[in-house]
């Protein structure tokens, strides 16, 4: 599912990394704590999360994570900002819970991992 | 190769910038994508452990064509019981760690977990040193 189409079914606005909504994604993983996100294996994942900070973006940039996903319109900091583009990841948020945005996705053809 | 990098107790905005700066430079080596995994996954944990937990602390990084290793000594209250410490789901993290999404006992056995060898090391009321060491040419932790 290309990250433009995301967008659509959630009403989710693009934070940064328009360059990229092309990009597909096959798999998704919602969670608010980073250390299980650091034990995931897996490419082509898009990060679901409400936690909102900078170790957020470190957490992905360490698991290779290229796309995030702010649920409940989080307020993404200038400085979360700055270090994704940096890295060249691309964060949207959207208005939905993570409930409904995880099953909004799921009924679009996401993958769960497990 | 060597590398030193400084860490400050509970500056969570710059957690993470020695694992960032390690994993470039993994990348740059041209080293299989999955051990820069393994490599950055154990450091980072590792330095946000020094960041929640210690008053401040140096990550020594030495590598070669074979093997890192990384050798991360704080100050701080240091680790009661290793053993426990070492148990999935046992943390002494405050309310403050945990709200930036870590703290939930995971960190410790995740290094364990990706790291080739790891030794830990702790006086209580002084300080932790936890050394790590990754083979650079076998994926398999």
């Amino acid at each position: 599912m290309k990250l433009e189409d995301i967008c659509s079914v959630l009403n989710g606005q693009l934070i940064c990394g328009s360059d990229k909504t092309n990009r597909e994604v096959t798999y998704a993983f919602a969670s608010d704590l980073m250390s299980d996100v650091l034990t995931i294996n897996c490419s082509n994942l898009l990060l679901i999360t409400g936690l909102a900070n900078v170790q957020t973006i470190r957490t992905a940039e360490m698991s290779d994570i290229d796309c995030i996903l702010f649920v409940r319109n989080k307020t993404v900091t200038p400085e979360m900002k700055d270090l994704a583009e940096e890295l060249g990841m691309t964060l949207i948020t959207c208005p939905s819970t993570m409930f409904r945005a995880s099953g909004e996705l799921f009924r679009a053809g996401i993958k769960p991992l497990f | 190769m060597s590398f030193e990098y400084k860490v400050t107790g509970g500056d969570f905005t710059h957690a993470g910038y020695a694992s960032s700066q390690v994993k470039k430079m993994l990348k740059q080596l041209g080293v299989d994508s999955t051990i820069i995994k393994r490599v950055v996954v154990c450091l980072y944990e590792a330095e946000v452990n020094i960041v929640a937990h210690a008053y401040s602390g140096t990550i020594n990084i030495t590598l070669d064509s074979e093997i890192i290793a990384m050798t991360l000594a704080d100050s701080g209250p240091g680790i009661t019981d290793i053993d426990l410490a070492m148990q999935k789901g046992y943390s002494t993290a405050s309310p403050e760690v945990r709200e930036m999404g870590f703290g939930a006992g995971m960190g410790l056995p995740n290094i364990n977990a990706n790291a080739d060898t790891l030794a830990i090391t702790s006086e209580p009321g002084t300080g932790t040193t936890l050394e790590i060491t990754i083979n650079l040419n076998s994926p398999a932790a």
